[in-house]
């Protein structure tokens, strides 16, 4: 093996922790089987999460209304299992392809313009949406939800427990298959041309890639996954409601990228892992008073830096010579 | 007798460009022929930038046509008109600032080969291409800052990746702009060898202030003022060009009266 293909190669390679922390979360609903439901939440959460990081770390492009293909999933996968059939899988391919044709629409929107028009572009569709959802109440239910939606059994065999071991290993299942796909992508010549548009989008333009239907399969690509993420919540918990189309939704899930880090797709896997056992103790602890912590969290997290928080002991070295973390 | 324009690798014609009520670019014709070794040079604000965006898409003419290989590329996006061969370099680095220089030449190989909307397959999976990639790093000094962020990288060597980024787009037409400015002295020679190395069969149009490399390294040259072609000949030509030496050459005193192009060449190896 030549020095090269060795350098270019490294970054696609699968490393052994990454097969261990695999492993050891796929065990998780049987190691843990009373926190199954928890472990459900941040498997979700976790996939919406690199979801974004696709169009936010890798791509350049910022969204405050991510949501928007989340809930879009959601309620299709809901609608489907109460309209037409409640086999778990095909609710899934429903909710997922639903989300990538909202995707692949409104990625137009997202080709032109600046940082900030791109904010207000995201954050309008998804409130269009929500008050689509919410005034189509002959369909949703409107600002009541969607209600009633029984999931069958996943593959034929296994019924969803209350407990939610079934759901939690169907959301980790979701979550490998999607992670695996997405990390082929992103280190593959399609990822890289991503990376260059967002390092240089002049550039990119110049050496003859294609910028802007690139970024179109992107953000399509990423509203799907979300839209996966939205199927798989409205599945395991029975229930959809215009709260996956919330704008505080797009924000947690940009706060988790923030936690996690982004351009890194366990930034959003950590992330969503930090955010939920935090957001989970604290409430446990000041039911009211939980998002004070969480804000504060944050507050220390991006003046101190991620790099060196994770890393103590480099806190007390060399801090007059303005130490590198 | 074939015409300049019938010959010609890249030929802009007749080309005018209005911003408002002023002309940028006021009537250029120029014709770049197989493998030619062209200055365009000319006062600061004569338009050379404009005339630049033109060519490769950045900027649409208001009038006049550009062809590239006999085709009519006026209307062609700018990728669109990389892929045919049409490649340019920035006077200022315009660079993948988190990527490593070999993951950068990988890229722009695999998208040059048609592979950049390939997902599936790894960067670095097809072997002939990272052969490609490490021929380009060896000829433009990188191999040993290879498997570093482009960010950390010297001055120097940020420029001669600026310009290995274009060559691995296998341009048939390059446009080199001020390759050479900013570098320091000390890691000029290494540039300058490079530019001079660039492939007999690629057209290069330099545009460059820096005398010593316009007149080394041009054989035939093309003077813009004010938007339009003052004159085009070659470098001798040039240099004794009386109109030449009042609207530009002694502007910037490069050329005392009656110093021949010689004499600058000569000085320009030795110096």
């Amino acid at each position: 093996m030549n020095l090269a293909d060795t350098a270019l190669l490294r970054a696609s390679r699968w490393r052994w922790w990454e097969v261990l922390l695999w492993l050891a979360a796929l065990a998780a609903p049987w190691l843990l089987p009373s926190h199954a439901l928890i472990v459900n939440e941040i498997a979700i959460l976790a996939l919406f999460a690199i979801s974004l990081d696709l169009i936010l770390g890798y791509s350049g492009i910022v969204s405050l209304g991510h949501a928007a293909f989340f809930g879009m999933g959601a309620y299709s996968a809901a609608l489907f299992a109460k309209l037409v059939m409640p086999d778990p899988l095909l609710g899934l391919a429903v909710g997922i392809v639903s989300a990538t044709l909202l995707g692949a629409v409104c990625s137009v929107t997202v080709l032109r313009g600046t940082d900030l028009t791109r904010l207000m572009v995201t954050l309008g569709v998804a409130l269009i949406l929500m008050e689509l959802a919410n005034k189509l109440d002959w369909l949703t239910g409107g600002a009541d939800g969607l209600q009633g939606v029984v999931m069958g059994p996943l593959l034929g065999r296994f019924e969803f427990d209350l407990g939610g071991q079934t759901a939690a290993a169907y959301s980790l299942g979701v979550l490998l298959v999607l992670f695996v796909l997405l990390r082929r992508m992103v280190s593959s010549p399609f990822g890289a041309t991503l990376k260059a548009i967002r390092d240089n989008r002049l550039r990119a333009m110049a050496i003859g890639i294609p910028v802007g239907r690139r970024l179109a399969v992107a953000y399509t690509v990423a509203a799907g996954m979300a839209g996966a993420a939205g199927a798989l919540l409205a599945q395991t918990t029975g229930f959809a409601s215009l709260d996956v189309f919330e704008f505080h939704r797009s924000a947690d899930v940009m706060l988790v990228l923030v936690i996690g880090g982004v351009g890194w797709l366990y930034g959003g896997v950590a992330g969503a892992l930090v955010f939920k056992l935090m957001q989970d103790t604290l409430s446990s602890i000041t039911p009211q008073y939980w998002t004070f912590w969480i804000g504060l969290f944050l507050v220390v997290l991006v003046l101190v830096g991620r790099e060196r928080l994770v890393r103590p002991w480099t806190w007390f070295r060399g801090g007059t010579h303005g130490g590198k973390s | 007798m074939t015409s300049p324009q019938a010959t010609a690798v890249l030929s802009a014609q007749a080309l005018e460009m209005r911003f408002g009520g002023i002309v940028a670019t006021n009537q250029v014709t120029l014709n770049l022929q197989p493998g030619a070794r062209h200055a365009l040079i000319g006062p600061n604000g004569a338009g050379k930038t404009t005339l630049i965006n033109l060519l490769t898409g950045v900027l649409q003419p208001t009038q006049g046509r550009i062809t590239l290989l006999g085709e009519d590329i006026t209307q062609l996006a700018p990728h669109q008109r990389v892929n045919r061969g049409l490649v340019r370099t920035f006077q200022i680095n315009q660079l993948f600032d988190s990527m490593t220089p070999l993951e950068t030449l990988a890229m722009v190989v695999s998208q040059r080969q048609g592979l950049g909307g390939k997902w599936w397959q790894a960067l670095g999976a097809r072997s002939e291409l990272n052969r490609r990639c490490e021929q380009l790093l060896e000829q433009f000094h990188l191999s040993s800052v290879m498997a570093q962020p482009t960010r950390v990288l010297a001055y120097g060597k940020r420029r001669l990746l600026e310009i290995a980024i274009a060559l691995a787009c296998e341009p048939r037409v390059l446009l080199l702009d001020e390759p050479v400015a900013g570098v320091p002295a000390g890691e000029r020679e290494e540039l300058l060898q490079t530019v001079a190395a660039l492939p007999a069969d690629v057209s290069v149009l330099l545009i460059e202030h820096d005398m010593d490399l316009v007149f080394s390294f041009a054989t035939r040259m093309t003077v813009l003022v004010n938007g339009t072609v003052l004159t085009e000949g070659d470098p001798d030509s040039i240099a004794s060009d009386s109109r030449v030496k009042a609207v530009y050459l002694g502007d910037v005193d490069v050329l005392a009266p009656g110093v021949s192009a010689q004499a600058m060449r000569e000085a320009a190896q030795h110096g």
